[in-house]
């Protein structure tokens, strides 16, 4: 157990699960406000090119994080005007993102294909913790994204649970007439999580470049993550800290590989590119029921437009 | 009588004098939906510590001046008046913050969040960091204080209608609410569940909060409010003190026009004897009801004689339903017998049954009763099945003295079913459903649900009286219904369901209204809980 390999994968898996963390949490804020969005990988893609392009010019880490974050919300923006306000379909607003960011992502990305980037998130050391065996280098010597994520998980649960402005978006998510009738502003929250959901998901694909693989590449960039982050929110029941465990634990998944081949243990890489479909085709399932939503714990109203009905 | 025109005459009900401050007016508020005007210049004066009613049939505008009143509308023309002053209530919120809160018909509640979380709900009185100890300890305070006993922490999902509108009244009570309205809140409630939302009412006039009372029955009107204001088509037809009126004279406000002596259960006609000697026009046996792996009805024996009402009473969902389709042949027992004048029908159909002398008039008045496509001629002719060819001339006869002798409003013989009303397309059922009686072509016993749900009162009465004349000449009347009143009025003898099964029967005049809701709550007299 205590051999360096092992450990690095450990180090390892943290990292590749802040991205995942991120976009879920993101969705589940959309989620619990009653607003499904597909597009997560669209606007994980969106969120990636531009800080790789943004960070490929400026040469500034921050900016090109809060830039691709940004462009992240700014596609949520228009899935939020879709189905908010005009009330088109969850389901088509949402994969005509993911397609529209693919698109785009490719189009921008086409002279960067390849290329890398000169700057990156750097792991910060917490003095002599982080020379404590195992834990040291798998908790006290990562990136500040890292602990921004976790701190975000906690920040969220605190936020749903204990908090006047949780407990409105809880309802909106919930029954929106009831929360109408109540005087919350229903349209608002959607529209706030929404964005907030998209904001996230653009800093989870900035993270992939700046923080994880600094290169950009079409295929090799997000590989489906926003879909497992999608599934992630239905298995985690909502719940921001199984999210982030969650994460962790696709993370550790992907890293696996890695360390299994350098074992000399070969697993079909086609594996595991498998995974986010199948993901994707357990989490239909479960959205195809009504009962079964329920009992995952589905906010109640989501998906559903809301109209006020002045009957 | 009518408030507008008169004033002055109004203002001498007597109220005490403590009480007399308005808390709460409408001043000649106009509210237009498309097509129709839900409220025509009304006036509505509401004094504090009162319990002032508002009665009137469905669609008379009663919801819709509650509505103008918390701020839910706003009115197209005239104002509102908060202690005296004009105000504009542009959303429920700012009504709260007035202290204006109502209760709707249909609730408002958020299923899995809890008692204490849906009461502190859109409160903006609430700290950005909610304390639930504090908001639990205070819902149980105002649960004590008016008889609104509710677990703060339970889940909406887990209550009964009776307990979810005590959450409803906890709420606006909570955000100090000084008027309340109420809309229809007996409705859901087992007439013990009414006493104690009386109970509660009394609590808070006693504190000096006013309450405005929604209702169309009569009874309760006279047993909880002080005064009454009476609304007809949109307009307000009376306002008088209770103690200086009637339910009579109430009724007459509500339909406009004098009311005939209320039709009376005499006794059943032709005396005991013969009907018992001939035997059951209608009888069950041990019905037993399994649908999707549930026991819906659980040995059924019931029989109706020749001359008799019958009334099948309980709480909604307690297999009433399920009782009319069975007995009626729609659906087909899993074991028992059903037997109409004396032929065994078990299982042979809705045709088996009729054949046998069968009548159904079902809840579904227009789809299951009528086909609203057709004309009234032709639905009367659905049921005829004896000729080959069908006699439409002396069909559209039949009908059209239907609609002479029974009222019934409609453009002529040959307008589609579906634009006839509630009360109408009844009254057109019973014409069908009864043709024939007494002459031995006729039905022998007739399955009557639900007869006169939301009926005016004008139709309501003469859907008693048709069923009323049916019964003296000997017809066998079962009615299923989940109104209460209904059945109480009706049937000489009564038969309450509980969970599938016969909790309770008797003749109608030997049983006590405490034992009938407590049979319908599945309590046994002596306390314990029946079977289930
Ligand atoms: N939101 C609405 N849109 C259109 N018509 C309405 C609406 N609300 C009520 N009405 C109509 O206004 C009239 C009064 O309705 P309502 O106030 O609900 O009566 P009540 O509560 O006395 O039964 C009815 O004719 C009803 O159909
Ligand atoms: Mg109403």
């Amino acid at each position: 157990m205590n051999d360096g390999a092992f450990v690095a994968l450990l180090a390892a898996s943290v990292v590749a699960g802040v991205p995942i963390a991120l976009a879920a949490l993101g969705e589940l804020l959309a989620e619990r406000s009653g607003v499904l969005n597909l597009g997560v990988e669209g606007m994980m893609l969106i969120g990636a090119v531009v800080a790789f392009q943004v960070g490929n010019s400026s040469g500034s880490l921050w900016l090109s994080l809060v830039v691709g974050a940004l462009a992240g919300g700014a596609l949520a923006l228009v899935h939020a005007v879709l189905t908010v306000t005009l009330r088109a379909s969850q389901i088509v607003s949402g994969l005509s993102l993911t397609i529209f960011g693919t698109g785009l992502a490719t189009f921008v990305g086409k002279s960067i294909e390849g290329l890398p980037l000169a700057t990156d998130f750097r792991a910060v050391a917490w003095g002599p913790l982080a020379d404590l065996p195992v834990v040291g280098p798998v908790l006290f010597e990562q990136d500040p994204i890292v602990y921004a994520t976790v701190v975000l998980a906690v920040a969220i649960t605190w936020y749903l649970r204990r908090t006047r402005a949780g407990l409105s978006l809880r309802s909106v998510g919930e029954s929106p007439a009831t929360a109408d009738s109540m005087g919350i502003a229903v349209a608002r929250l959607r529209y706030l999580h929404v964005v907030i959901g998209g904001v996230l998901a653009g800093a989870a694909g900035a993270y992939l470049v700046l923080g994880q693989v600094p290169s950009w590449s079409q295929d090799g960039t997000t590989s489906g993550l926003g879909w497992i982050a999608l599934a992630l929110v239905v298995f985690a029941s909502w719940e921001p800290m199984r999210v982030l465990l969650g994460a962790f634990l696709f993370g550790f998944s992907r890293q696996l590989n890695f360390y299994l081949q350098a074992k000399g243990v070969d697993v079909p890489a086609e594996l595991l590119s498998m995974l986010p479909y199948l993901l994707t085709i357990a989490v239909l399932v479960v959205w195809g029921s009504r009962d079964l939503r329920r009992r995952v714990g589905a906010p109640a109203a989501l998906g559903l437009p809301y109209v006020r009905d002045e009957r | 009588m009518t408030s507008g025109d008169h004033p002055g005459e109004t203002a001498t009900v007597s109220s005490p004098p403590s009480r007399g401050v308005v808390a709460l007016a409408a001043r000649r508020v106009t509210k237009r939906f498309p097509g129709v005007v839900a409220n025509d210049e009304v006036d509505f004066e509401l004094r504090a510590g009162e319990v002032h009613t508002l009665l009137g049939e469905n669609g008379a505008g009663k919801s819709t001046l509650a509505a103008l009143l918390c701020g839910l509308y706003q009115p197209d023309d005239g104002h509102i008046e908060r202690g005296g002053q004009p105000v504009r209530l542009r959303s429920p919120r700012e009504g709260l913050a007035r202290g204006i809160g109502m209760v709707h018909q249909h609730f408002r509640l958020v299923e899995r969040f809890t008692v204490a979380e849906n009461v502190v709900l859109g409160d903006p009185a609430q700290p950005a960091l909610l304390r639930r100890a504090d908001i639990e300890a205070r819902v149980a305070e105002i649960g004590e204080r008016f008889g609104l006993p509710v677990d703060p922490r339970a889940r909406v999902s887990s209550l009964t209608v009776g307990q979810r509108q005590r959450v409803e009244i906890v709420k606006v009570l909570y955000r100090g609410a000084e008027v309340l309205l109420l809309d229809e809140p007996t409705a859901v409630l087992t007439p013990q569940e009414a006493e104690a939302l009386f109970t509660t009412v009394r609590a808070m006039t006693a504190e000096g909060k006013a309450v405005v009372f929604i209702s169309h029955k009569l009874g309760e009107v006279m047993a909880v409010s002080d005064r009454v204001t009476v609304m007809r088509g949109g307009r307000v037809t009376g306002e008088v003190a209770t103690a200086a009126t009637s339910a009579r004279e109430l009724a007459e406000l509500m339909v406009g026009r004098p009311i005939e002596a209320e039709v009376r259960r005499g006794s059943a006609a032709g005396g005991e004897g013969d009907g018992t000697e001939a035997g059951p026009a209608l009888e069950a046996a041990g019905v037993r009801l399994v649908q999707g792996g549930q026991t819906v009805l659980d040995g059924i024996d019931l029989a109706v004689f020749p001359g008799e009402v019958v009334g099948v009473a309980g709480v909604a969902g307690n297999g009433q339903r399920e009782l009319a389709a069975v007995l009626a042949g729609i659906t087909a027992p899993t074991s028992g017998r059903v037997q109409v004048a004396g032929t065994d029908v078990t299982g042979g159909g809705a045709r088996a049954a009729r054949g046998a002398g069968l009548a159904f008039v079902p809840e579904d008045r227009l789809g299951t009763g009528l086909v609203p496509g057709l004309s009234l001629t032709d639905n009367m002719l659905l049921t005829r099945r004896r000729e080959f060819l069908v006699n439409r001339r002396a069909a559209r006869r039949e009908m059209a003295t239907a609609i002479e002798s029974f009222e019934i409003k409609t453009p002529g013989t040959e307008a589609a079913a579906r634009v006839l009303s509630g009360g109408n397309a009844q009254k057109v059922l019973l014409a069908r459903e009864l043709a024939g009686l007494g002459t031995g072509a006729g039905p022998r016993a007739i399955i009557v649900a639900s007869p006169t749900r939301g009926l005016d009162i004008g139709a309501a009465e003469m859907v008693r009286g048709l069923l009323h004349d049916a019964r003296e000449q000997g017809g066998a009347v079962l009615i299923i219904s989940e109104d209460l009143d209904e059945v109480r009025s009706l049937a000489d003898r009564m038969v309450v369901l509980y969970r599938g099964r016969v909790a309770l029967e008797g003749p109608t005049d030997e049983l006590t209204l405490e034992e009938i809701g407590l049979a319908m709550a599945g309590i046994q007299p002596e306390g314990a809980v029946a079977p289930g």
